[in-house]
């Protein structure tokens, strides 16, 4: 009972991973599974009647993370794969991301939801041009904290000289970019060196081992609890027998802390009115904070439907037709300049007008390319959108969940576009 | 400040809640896929968390194989009493005898890929737009690569190489007439996290789960049960095991485990140790190596 009673104290992490085809992204992912026992004897088993149809000997760890044939025929990883493993303080999803160059747009799907960025550096090789792309779409989605593995020192004798260079050459690199926390670790995915155990190979090795930065990581501050975000998703009315007067708003708290008696604001009518109760299924509760979902009551009534948004008074979002938007191209049509689309914004859709290309982004060289006027898949750029009717947004650096949107082609209904509201 | 920290059973059953109510928000007619086992009584719940004090909007629907554990249908028969939400049986031998579906022959014939024909005869008959499922990216590696809102064209069939980004919290449901989607609300969730909330949230689950004595023949290393279904090869027989199931489906390809485990404690200590995974018992996904990739495509829950 008390192992039972412990994994309900347990938090979550979600982290993605990025590094090159040979990096060994694969085989260090294999390993937290492997030593954290989240791999079971029938999926080795299957890997080892696999390994032999493909005359290969012992056990390829990445084969457990390509799940789709042509995957495993081509030994590529296609498309954003997610993976589960817990230890006694932590459970752990892993948003587990291609590293070439045409699969920006899997990495920034990853990177999406993610609380922390594993990045892999080969030690031989040390920062290159992919390693400089995936700590600026880090920092671009402002994930944050970052874990450096510099892998492969089995390699390079376990040198504290190699690890040192790879490590300024980073730093000089991301002060650059918006990085808060980086951690640097040298380890051995193969082997296992500082993976889950400490390394025998790196005495000169003082910081902790990736297992224990995950498990440990401080997390209770990467979700906004200062400015009050409420997004009605629906509108809750029973007209049963025993709720014949109910209305509540059902939503998920996309930031700060609502409380029973609050003055609240609705956008965008303007009224305001307080909160009468929060109400779950468990029962009525006093307080609700993000990331959590309720469905509130007030004690006026007041017009309230799905997309609109209940703030504090004296904490209002921006509010506005005219928005600035990072954004990244996901689909093989180009963004069409003036173009129309449905945008998506918490519980909002409406129709968008593309006004500008401010600029694209070289992500090599982080050069802004103000000449460019066309965004192709896996592009990044600044551009500027006119919507149909306002939003109620938070700039992205401040909120993920309320500066956060997506392009949506109207005609063939894919998702185009992620963008970051500056 | 107070420290604002969710448990990660907290934040999932959140994020389950939120996707459920942005189906009954952007889709006309959604429709509750629901068999009977513990992950579909999960969603129940969740379902009806989603939309408290109101009643599930929208309606369950259970592919029924004829197959079935009788105490998978008496539980599922009690529930829906007891909530009084709204339920639809759709039978596989309903196509069988409408010459849709061609019934398996030999010794153990499985409807588990018939089901596939049922469940998208259902949804077009029904016109749902959305199926709303409890499938799990842990349970299988093909499954893995699932988003939360996952399209489907009008064959009902899975394109998983041109899949839809998912970015954030922002779910794009929308699709042209005869198309639809398949939502999974707890793709993220683990086989531990399941029974953790079981046990957590007092929720009630078919007995068929905890530790029983039962009739069962041993097959390729799968424990199969005795019933009508399965005939016995010359040199097999019944012998009485005190098992349980780690995952209901049909009597035909669920394997039962030998275990003791007749608590969710003693279950929970059980799943914690277990060094098999939960479809290592399942008939259905032995038969190839990408036996769930396939399925999928075709339309497979």
């Amino acid at each position: 009972m008390s192992e039972s009673k412990g994994y309900l104290d347990m938090e979550l992490l979600r982290f993605t991973t990025a590094g090159s085809v040979d990096d060994g992204k694969s085989t260090l992912i294999g390993r937290l599974l492997y030593d954290s026992k989240a791999i079971f004897e029938d999926q080795i088993q299957n890997l080892q009647e696999v390994n032999e149809q493909r005359g290969e000997e012992g056990i390829n760890l990445a084969l457990l993370t390509d799940g789709l044939r042509s995957e495993r025929e081509q030994g590529i990883t296609i498309d954003v794969a997610y993976r589960y493993f817990a230890t006694p303080k932590r459970k752990f999803i892993i948003a587990d991301t291609p590293g070439h160059i045409q699969y920006t747009r899997n990495m920034v799907t990853g990177a999406s939801t993610a609380n922390l960025a594993l990045l892999l550096i080969d030690a031989r090789h040390g920062v290159i041009e992919q390693t400089k792309r995936h700590a600026f779409i880090a920092s671009l989605l402002q994930i944050p904290h970052v874990a450096v593995c510099v892998n492969k020192m089995d390699l390079v004798d376990f040198s504290k000289d190699e690890f040192e260079k790879i490590k300024s050459d980073f730093k000089k690199f991301a002060s650059k970019l918006e990085i808060k926390d980086v951690n640097f670790i040298p380890i051995s995915a193969l082997k296992g060196d500082n993976v889950v155990d400490r390394s025998k190979n790196m005495d000169w090795y003082e910081g902790s081992t990736l297992i224990h930065l995950l498990e440990n990581i401080h997390i209770g501050s990467d979700l906004n609890h200062v400015d009050c975000r409420f997004p009605v998703q629906r509108v809750i009315r029973p007209q049963s027998k025993n709720y014949p007067d109910y209305r509540g708003y059902a939503g998920r708290i996309e930031g700060g802390v609502f409380k029973t008696g609050d003055e609240i604001l609705t956008l965008p009518s303007g009224k305001k009115s307080t909160i009468k109760s929060i109400d779950t299924f468990n029962g009525e509760i006093n307080e609700a904070f993000s990331p959590m979902s309720v469905c509130i009551t007030l004690n006026d009534n007041i017009d309230i439907s799905r997309g609109d948004m209940l703030v504090r008074t004296n904490n209002q979002p921006q509010i506005s037709q005219d928005i600035e938007v990072m954004i990244c191209w996901m689909n093989e049509r180009k963004l069409i300049p003036k173009g129309k689309y449905t945008i998506r914004h918490t519980s909002q859709t409406t129709r968008c007008i593309i006004k500008e290309i401010k600029y694209k982004i070289d992500i090599n060289s982080l050069h802004r390319m103000e000449q460019e006027n066309e965004l192709s898949m896996n592009d990044i750029g600044r551009i500027s959108i006119k919507t149909t009717k306002p939003l109620f947004f938070d700039s992205y650096r401040r909120n993920r969940n309320t500066g956060s949107i997506i392009l949506v082609n109207e005609a063939t209904n894919e998702t185009v576009g992620a963008g970051m509201i500056i | 400040m107070n420290s604002y920290n969710l448990t990660h059973l907290k934040v999932l059953e959140s994020e389950a809640i939120f996707i459920i109510r942005e189906v009954a928000a952007q889709f006309e007619k959604p429709v509750m896929l629901f068999s009977g086992g513990k992950d579909s009584i999960i969603m129940f719940h969740l379902a009806r968390k989603a939309f408290y004090p109101d009643k599930i909007p929208f309606p369950l629907m259970h592919i029924d194989t004829g197959h079935n554990f009788p105490e998978t249908i008496n539980f599922r028969n009690k529930l829906i009493e007891e909530t009084g939400e709204n339920l639809i049986i759709k039978l596989v031998q309903e196509s069988i005898d409408n010459g849709t579906a061609i019934e398996e022959t030999g010794l153990n014939p499985s409807r588990n890929g018939l089901q596939t024909v049922t469940l998208l005869e259902g949804i077009e008959g029904g016109n749902y737009d959305c199926a709303l499922g409890g499938a799990r990216r842990d349970e299988e590696k093909a499954r893995a690569k699932e988003r939360f809102f996952s399209h489907r064209d009008e064959f009902g069939q899975w394109d998983p190489k041109n899949q839809r980004p998912e970015l954030w919290n922002l779910f794009n449901g929308k699709k042209n007439q005869g198309e639809h989607f398949r939502v999974f609300p707890i793709s993220n969730w683990t086989e531990m996290d399941v029974w953790q909330y079981i046990l957590d949230e007092k929720i009630e689950i078919p007995s068929l789960y905890f530790a029983h004595k039962r009739h069962v023949v041993n097959r390729d290393g799968v424990l199969l049960s005795k019933c009508e279904h399965i005939s016995l090869k010359n040199n097999e027989e019944w012998q009485e095991k005190t098992v349980r199931c780690r995952t209901i489906g049909d009597m035909t390809c669920t394997g039962v485990s030998e275990s003791r485990a007749s608590t969710m404690e003693e279950i929970i200590e059980e799943v914690a140790t277990t060094r098999v995974t939960e479809r290592g018992g399942r008939a259905d996904d032995k038969r190839s190596e990408a036996a769930m990739e396939d399925r999928k495509k075709e339309g497979y829950f």
